[in-house]
């Protein structure tokens, strides 16, 4: 016990025919900013910078649903959100609406530890990265090819994206295939590749630490925000704990799934394996999502409720491991 | 143990010297908005019904932080957010950013329920509601003359506003107890709204709306409209909070009443005040809630909180004070 660990993920819910070649990339992707993460922390860095330096990679790196190569809306431009938690004090910070900052994480930091807000976003969090003077980029850098016809599948599904599982009376054409393991927010697993991508580290000093970013949902509405950017929702990290979760927004947020699993752990005594595994078992209902995360004790657990989840852990005493399917 | 209850709440940290008018005024809205509420909840509506009934009053009015009345922007503009939850099936809605829908909390409804997302904002938020046909009004409607003075003043202070109180360079006065979020309580007013009721059902709901912080920076989210933060409901319970943004999204405070009853097994008022003592650290903030077995409470670590609750007992109370 004690000593760092630190895990890693790219998304929530995996196309069961996805191409082995794309299998192997992600993982080689993977492996890459694990490996990065354990350089920093053998050269004592903390878990907020830790996280940060990872998740930049990840958004930097257009394999995944974050930064470039982030899911379009449904007028094919890209808008990102992130958030970052410090789990010494609690500190956090996050953004929403991000079209131009290259790095989405550390515009989050940056309004945690620069800014007298926790939350910016839109127009607002422009203006902030540009008084910061972050990188800025056109919005066209973060669009790829491959998410370009992503969009057009999901439009030509003629399928609304849901945040949601349950059915309401508002909402005639909801439902469909809400029982298919294969589909998730109501899109086909080809399509709907959620792939938001997070990083959590345990220092050696015990310090947690916690990060979330994304460029949503494939076909969103313009504005629309997700669990990522939400503190207790896709992002949370204390003194016990740190957690990333990625998968159905709406699942994440109802269930508050990150701070849950810090809360079962405080007031039901559960050790960090466990508290993963009450959470994804009781807080989801009909929603899919999966989570990483580290506790203050040295200790690595992940768990999901859907078809795959592309992750990565390790920790001090040896241990590495990456991997997609169960 | 049963029947309905309601609460309200015009926020929390008030302004010691606040005049007794206006005082006055607070406490007849609040009672005016406690009686509708009770009237619904007596024709059998639903609390996710009641709850936005009762916060587009709060909102129309021009007394508290919501709607017209909002406080501004430092660009002297209104955003104003707010979200909705209902607890039988953990159901949600949120907008940010809005400046010309005339009953935000209406908008969050209508994104839960027409909508295929839980939370849009700014300018993705604006174009749904012009889909959805709600009233839309200029950004100046929700701007008053008491609120125009405020801004000057709260700029004139040359206090930077803080949405936490961990010291960092440029934090000062932290020890004060008449200042929050790093104002002069005189300034600060942070008037969130917010309402919870359990109906004769026992199903809760929650609902909470606000124009933020005055002076705050645009592009400024805050607790308000973040579910498990400044609002949440499941089967237990119903809670909508105010005070100090980032000491509410950090100290999950709304999720965190319906855990420790839901883990710890204790009952509302145990809860409420476990939270308010436990999960605030440095920061300012109140709460109110109610529970499916027909109770209400409220709890505040700060200066006064507008509230009002009651029963179907017959149980009422308007208050400001300890």
């Amino acid at each position: 016990m004690g000593g760092w660990a630190i895990a890693v993920h790219g998304g929530a819910g995996v196309d069961p025919n996805l191409p082995l070649e794309r299998q192997e990339e992600a993982k080689q992707l993977l492996t890459r900013v694990l490996n990065l993460g354990i350089s920093a922390l053998r050269s004592n860095l903390s878990a907020i910078d830790v996280v940060e330096l990872v998740v930049r990679e990840l958004e930097t790196d257009p394999l995944f649903n974050s930064g470039r190569g982030s899911a379009l809306t449904e007028k094919g431009t890209v808008e990102m959100e992130a958030s970052i938690m410090d789990g010494p004090k609690r500190r956090c910070g996050a953004v929403s609406g991000l079209t131009t900052v290259k790095n989405p994480v550390s515009l989050a930091r940056l309004v945690m530890e620069k800014s007298p807000h926790s939350y910016l976003a839109f127009d607002g969090a422009e203006n902030f990265a540009r008084q910061q003077g972050v990188e800025v980029v056109d919005n066209e850098y973060f669009i790829t090819p491959d998410n370009v016809g992503m969009l057009k599948l999901a439009k030509e599904a003629n399928t609304i994206l849901f945040d949601y599982r349950i059915p309401t009376s508002g909402y005639e054409t909801c439902g469909q295939g809400v029982e298919s393991p294969m589909k998730m927010n109501g899109l086909p697993m080809s399509i709907y590749a959620p792939e938001t991508v997070g990083c959590v580290v345990v220092d050696r000093e015990g310090r947690c630490a916690a990060a979330t970013s994304t460029g949503g949902l494939m076909n969103k509405m313009i504005g629309r925000i997700g669990d990522s950017p939400l503190i207790g929702a896709g992002t949370y990290a204390c003194n016990l704990c740190g957690v990333s979760c990625t998968g159905e927004g709406e699942a994440i947020i109802r269930g508050t799934l990150a701070r849950e699993v810090s809360a079962v752990m405080e007031y039901k005594g559960l050790g960090l394996q466990e508290a993963v595994d009450f959470v994804i078992k009781h807080r989801l209902d009909e929603g899919y999502a999966g989570l990483i995360a580290v506790s203050n004790k040295g200790e690595v657990a992940y768990g999901f409720n859907c078809n795959g989840m592309f992750r990565g852990c390790a920790s001090e005493d040896g241990f590495m491991e990456v991997g997609i399917w169960e």
